[in-house]
């Protein structure tokens, strides 16, 4: 892109000054010429370490263990020819036909919707309660609020591990004193799920809840007076007023979200490490394991491709309505 | 709506009770209250219970007391990881990666966002578009190709980039630069176009024009961008785990998991105490700029 693009500022300059004289010192003199160069760092980081990355990373997929030789497919005759003979999808293959791939595939989906589900309810809730509160004491609440947002979510998750500690945990001697049974909260699976999807609600709510009161102040007074006149309800004020008017907002933080904790990695990885049993693992910890602690770099960005199809959808629907509310500022 | 409303309170009761809204929302705000403080107490235990950790001995942790009060507070572990080598190391090779992330990016991202709000080239709008797109691409899907490019790097340059510490230097900024270049393009849009108008006629360049004009006039949004990236390179855990193992060249998440946890043997308080100090800089940051802080937050899907 580079190289067309000065190309192409070139051939327009010759165009516009035909005259020889210091035509080299006109083109650096360009009004886009120099916008070019002062967003250059940008479009060089942006292509060795972002684009070629993610191409290479395609690259790594049909190539074997050692990244010696390509990953043909092992008996596929069931298939054209021309897929199994030709087509290197041998990691693919293998991740395809092993039950652990299915349960992280499984557990990825679950821990996001269900995650970012909370995080928008809680995120909604609380938001109305501060709008509620008198705007002097807005601050300080919301303050508060964001805390575990503003915590890096590497030390905040040894917190959560340290509360959940099976023999000293400070949520266990809670039950003991009623006496509750105690709760292995990460080592049995699903109180582990239960665990990493409540530790990555605590940490991403109040980003939903500041995105959804911003949202609420930018919804007029006028309109909820209108409503009340008329006499609606509590009920009827949220569902035909404060909805529709924050839909934008509650569409655009949520997909973000989405993004953010489908792709999620500190948290399961402090907390349980994928374990007990793979019962926790991400799509992300899971490439990680294989990747890096495993050695198998081709398999590991085999699985975190995976990734790409949701992430693809919800980037999608985000820039359209990115660009859609450019369009109309 | 309305008609029903009306017909509903016209004959049941001829005489309105007047107050009743005020009534009404007094007891909303007393539940607002209740409610919230509920969240914030929710919201506020671990880094509470961090705190109570700190103040114990191993002893008193192991201890089958009131895990929720401290009996014998001590500084202890305070003073044994402030005058130990490695965290103290752990502490200056996070904040050297921070500061230097955030001038790099900064160097990057106001001439870029100011060439594509307001110079425009061929391919500019694609560009920004693209920037935003970037922004959405999380680290997990590219830490292993760039552990690969980074091992074939070596082979190629004999330069060894992993299991150094200034690796993080190259790879963070993808995660910081297309968020603030994003963001900075916002406000310079902002910015009224008389503004650099006038400063060209005056005979003023390109750069003047950035550095004399827009850098002042969007400061509170180079504010956000800044506690942006510093927090974002603060908080960063994927990368310094995958790309660095030596004790020497850890930052500060990565080494309090890989040297205060040794094998099965978890010393909590320590633990505790490195993770609340190692929280400190953003929450101070967060404290003392709260307002540009949560400006940088939300101008990511607000200001589009």
């Amino acid at each position: 892109m580079a190289d067309a693009t000065v190309n192409a500022v070139t051939t327009q300059a010759k165009r516009a000054r035909p005259a020889p004289r210091s035509r080299l010192r006109k083109f650096f003199e360009r009004k886009s010429t120099i916008a070019f160069f002062m967003a250059l760092p940008l479009i060089l980081l942006i292509f060795t370490l972002v684009i070629y990355p993610a191409f290479y990373a395609i690259y790594l997929t049909t190539l074997n263990k050692r990244m010696t030789a390509t990953a043909w497919m092992k008996n596929c005759t069931y298939l054209p020819d021309w897929i199994c003979t030709y087509i290197p999808f041998g990691n693919l293959q293998f991740l395809l036909t092993r039950e652990t791939f299915w349960m992280v595939f499984w557990q990825s989906c679950l821990f996001a919707i269900s995650a970012v589900i909370f995080k928008a309810l809680i995120g909604f809730v609380v938001s109305h309660f501060v709008h509620n509160v008198p705007s002097k004491g807005q601050r300080k609440w919301r303050g508060m609020l964001l805390v575990p947002w503003v915590i890096p979510a590497a030390m905040s998750t040894l917190a959560w591990q340290w509360l959940f500690d099976p023999s000293y945990s400070a949520f266990n001697w809670i039950l003991a004193q009623f006496d509750i049974e105690r709760v292995s909260w990460t080592g049995v699976a699903h109180w582990a799920r239960f665990s990493v999807i409540l530790v990555n609600v605590w940490i991403g709510a109040p980003f939903f809840m500041i995105m959804y009161l911003a949202a609420l102040k930018s919804v007029p007074d006028q309109l909820y007076e209108a409503a009340e006149i008329d006499g609606a309800n509590w009920w009827q004020r949220i569902w035909y007023v404060t909805l529709p008017m924050m839909r934008n907002i509650i569409a655009i933080t949520a997909l973000f979200s989405t993004i953010v904790t489908f792709a999620n990695f500190d948290i399961v990885r402090i907390l349980t490490a994928g374990g007990p049993l793979d019962r926790t693992h991400l799509f992300a910890t899971w490439s990680f394991r294989l990747g890096i602690e495993g050695g198998d770099i081709p398999l590991g960005a085999t699985v975190s491709l995976f990734m790409v199809p949701i992430l693809a959808v919800a980037a999608a629907f985000i820039l359209r309505d990115v660009t859609r509310r450019g369009n109309e500022a | 709506m309305t008609t029903t409303t009306v017909d509903k309170a016209g004959p049941t009761r001829a005489r309105p009770k007047y107050g009743s809204m005020k009534r009404d929302r007094a007891w909303a705000l007393r539940w607002s209250y209740f409610f919230l403080s509920l969240f914030a107490f929710f919201f506020l235990i671990p880094p509470i219970y961090m705190f109570i950790t700190s103040l114990k001995t191993s002893a008193e942790i192991s201890a089958a007391k009131n895990p929720w009060w401290v009996f014998n507070p001590t500084l202890s572990n305070y003073v044994e990881l402030l005058t130990s080598p490695a965290y103290i190391g752990f502490f200056k090779n996070s904040a050297i990666v921070s500061v230097s992330v955030v001038i790099i990016t900064m160097l990057i991202a106001i001439p870029a966002a100011f060439a594509l709000s307001r110079m425009r080239f061929w391919g500019s709008a694609t560009l920004a578009t693209g920037v935003f797109l970037t922004y959405l691409i999380p680290e997990t899907l590219l830490f292993l190709p760039l552990f690969k490019m980074f091992a074939v790097f070596h082979e190629l340059t004999g330069i060894q980039l992993l299991n150094r510490w200034w690796v993080l230097l190259v790879v963070y900024p993808t995660l910081t630069v297309p968020f603030c270049t994003w963001i900075m393009i916002g406000y310079f849009a902002s910015i009224p176009k008389e503004l650099d108008e006038a400063a060209i006629i005056d005979g003023a360049s390109w750069l003047q024009t950035l550095t004399r004009v827009f850098v002042p006039v969007a400061l509170p949004g180079i504010i956000a961008a800044t506690i942006f990236a510093f927090t974002v390179s603060w908080a960063q855990f994927l990368y310094p785990i995958a790309f660095t193992t030596s004790i020497d060249q850890l930052v500060l998440p990565v080494g309090i998991i890989t040297t205060l946890i040794k094998g099965d043997v978890f010393n909590w308080g320590q633990i505790m105490t490195g993770a609340l100090l190692g929280a400190a800089p953003p929450l101070i940051i967060y404290a003392f700029l709260m307002d540009y802080y949560i400006a940088g937050l939300t101008a990511g899907a607000t200001k589009g």
